[in-house]
């Protein structure tokens, strides 16, 4: 579980995120969804100690992260696994190289056993034969899918997803939200996803987080989103034509 | 002059982040031998090419210029030889190597920063900075001293083709002057300043390459940046060191 208190980003004189309190459920997908620009990246990065919150705290478990100096926050880090929005690849590396790179600096597995290992995450994550490929050389779902693969290579506790599915075709959108909940069922772990995606957010949003104007401005799941009066989450929900004639005749109907 | 402090700072920030206990040294070995690849080997044949002709021509100029009966004639190898080795074959090659191994380090690091390689190694818990640049800089350490006695010999060997080619002076004249008044401290010397200038340019542009901000755009400034600032840095370097080696 993960516990963010108050939490405050300013940039120079840019007020990003705004005195935002939530948790984050361990074994569930929890969402952070909002439009472009509202913070969903900052949000994510500030949790991860990528960037150094102005304000707030931020817990692991019952662990302050903020407070931790910098070798404890890294043995944290260790448990987290992230998928970034461009799948952030290393560019020189094959992908089984990718895959295998936290194996290479955080354990002593046996080179036959480190094989082994990104051999079944590959597979987990859909993705064969491509094992001696450059980055630049595979498609954008692909390279999202091999992400995910490095990012639960070393069995986190914690895993976050920046954008998993923007991108993407629709249907391989799906696909890859299904294997973050599959993964996350099965792993037992807590994740925490960005998306500005309804689709992810009706299928996998076991727990969403509404970021409107750097506050957090609802909070709910994907059952009663659809039903919320927030005006701002209704625009965000809605914003597409097909939706609001949806919307239009749920009404009529109630 | 707030600007320059403010890069000053960073500058030496980033360093000290750099140098930091490295934690794996295994993983860091390996970086070190993409980069010799990187800096070392591919720079090797621009370097011939480059030195090949500074000897020529410096000697051809020598020859030409002091044609006067007054003058004895192992000047001439004397001068391709001492030109090679207390200026040419270290300052002009790193003037050289900042823009090919500067803008090179810079559009790397540059490029790993906006495309978040790097976040996502600090977001596994490693210290991208000695991670990325400390192989980068041990591997310049290493290979730029390795460069200059490269470059001397082969811009040595440049003077004497063009000397044996032209026919301008005798071989034996210019064989002469390679031999006369050799002092070893300009060795010492001049392998001295090309360790500095590799430091100079390897940490100078891993700097503008690893605090790179925006996109592609910023990437490509931050490669002119760095061979900008590395050849300025390597320039006044020179002017300091032999003020305090020659003197
Ligand atoms: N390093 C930074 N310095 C200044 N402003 C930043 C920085 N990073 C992000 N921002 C600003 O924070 C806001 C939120 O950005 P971001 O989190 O990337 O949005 P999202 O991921 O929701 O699309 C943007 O307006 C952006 O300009
Ligand atoms: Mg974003």
């Amino acid at each position: 579980m993960i516990r963010v208190e108050h939490l405050t980003k300013i940039f120079e004189d840019k007020l990003v995120l705004d005195d935002i309190s939530c948790t984050f459920d361990k074994g569930k997908t929890n969402l952070i969804i909002g439009q472009s620009g509202s913070g969903k990246t900052v949000f994510l990065k500030t949790i991860v100690g990528l960037i150094t919150p102005t304000q707030g705290d931020i817990f692991y478990c019952d662990t302050n992260f903020t407070q931790l100096n910098h070798i404890q926050q890294k043995e944290i880090r260790k448990k987290i696994g992230m998928l970034f929005q461009g799948a952030a690849l290393f560019d020189s590396a094959t992908v089984e190289e990718n895959v295998m790179f936290p194996l290479h600096m955080f354990t002593d597995m046996s080179d036959k056993e480190k094989i082994e290992h990104v051999n079944f995450c590959l597979e987990r994550v859909n993705v064969t034969g491509a094992n001696d490929l450059f980055p630049s050389e595979i498609s954008g779902g692909m390279k999202k899918r091999v992400g995910l693969a490095r990012a639960i290579v070393l069995n986190p506790e914690y895993l976050f997803c920046d954008e998993p599915n923007s991108g993407l075709d629709p249907q391989t959108a799906i696909l890859i939200d299904e294997l973050i909940k599959d993964i996350t069922d099965e792993f037992h772990t807590t994740t925490i996803v960005n998306t500005h995606d309804m689709n992810s957010v009706m299928g996998i949003g076991e727990k969403v987080i509404f970021i409107h104007q750097g506050k957090k401005a609802w909070e709910g799941n994907n059952k009663e989103i659809l039903n919320s009066d927030n005006e701002a989450l209704n625009k965000f929900v809605f914003a597409n034509q097909m939706a609001q004639e949806l919307r239009k005749a749920r009404s009529i109907k109630k | 002059m707030r600007i320059l402090l403010y890069h000053l700072g960073n500058y030496f920030i980033l360093l000290t982040k750099v140098f930091a206990r490295p934690e794996k040294t295994k993983a860091y070995y390996r970086q070190f031998i993409q980069e010799v690849n990187n800096i070392g080997l591919n720079s090797m044949g621009i370097i011939l090419i480059i030195s090949l002709f500074m000897g020529s021509v410096i000697t051809l100029q020598t020859a030409y210029n002091t044609e006067s009966p007054f003058l004895p004639k192992y000047l001439i190898g004397l001068g391709c030889r001492d030109s090679m080795i207390l200026e040419l074959s270290s300052t002009m090659l790193a003037l050289i190597m900042a823009g090919k191994v500067g803008s090179n380090i810079a559009s790397e690091l540059g490029t790993m920063r906006i495309t978040e390689q790097i976040d996502a190694l600090e977001s596994m818990g490693i210290n991208s900075a000695s991670y990325l640049i400390l192989p980068k800089i041990v591997a310049s350490l290493f290979f730029f001293p390795l460069f200059t006695i490269l470059s001397i010999i082969i811009g040595i060997l440049g003077g004497w083709l063009s000397v044996a080619i032209t026919g301008v002076i005798s071989i034996t004249d210019f064989n002469y002057g390679l031999q006369y008044g050799f002092n070893p401290f300009y060795i010492t010397y001049t392998l001295i300043k090309s360790v500095i200038f590799g430091f100079i340019i390897s940490s100078v542009s891993s700097y503008y390459g690893y605090t790179v901000e925006g996109g592609a755009l910023e990437v490509g400034r931050a490669s002119t940046k760095a061979v900008v600032y590395s050849s300025i840095n390597v320039l006044l370097f020179n002017v300091l060191l032999t003020q305090l080696l020659m003197s």
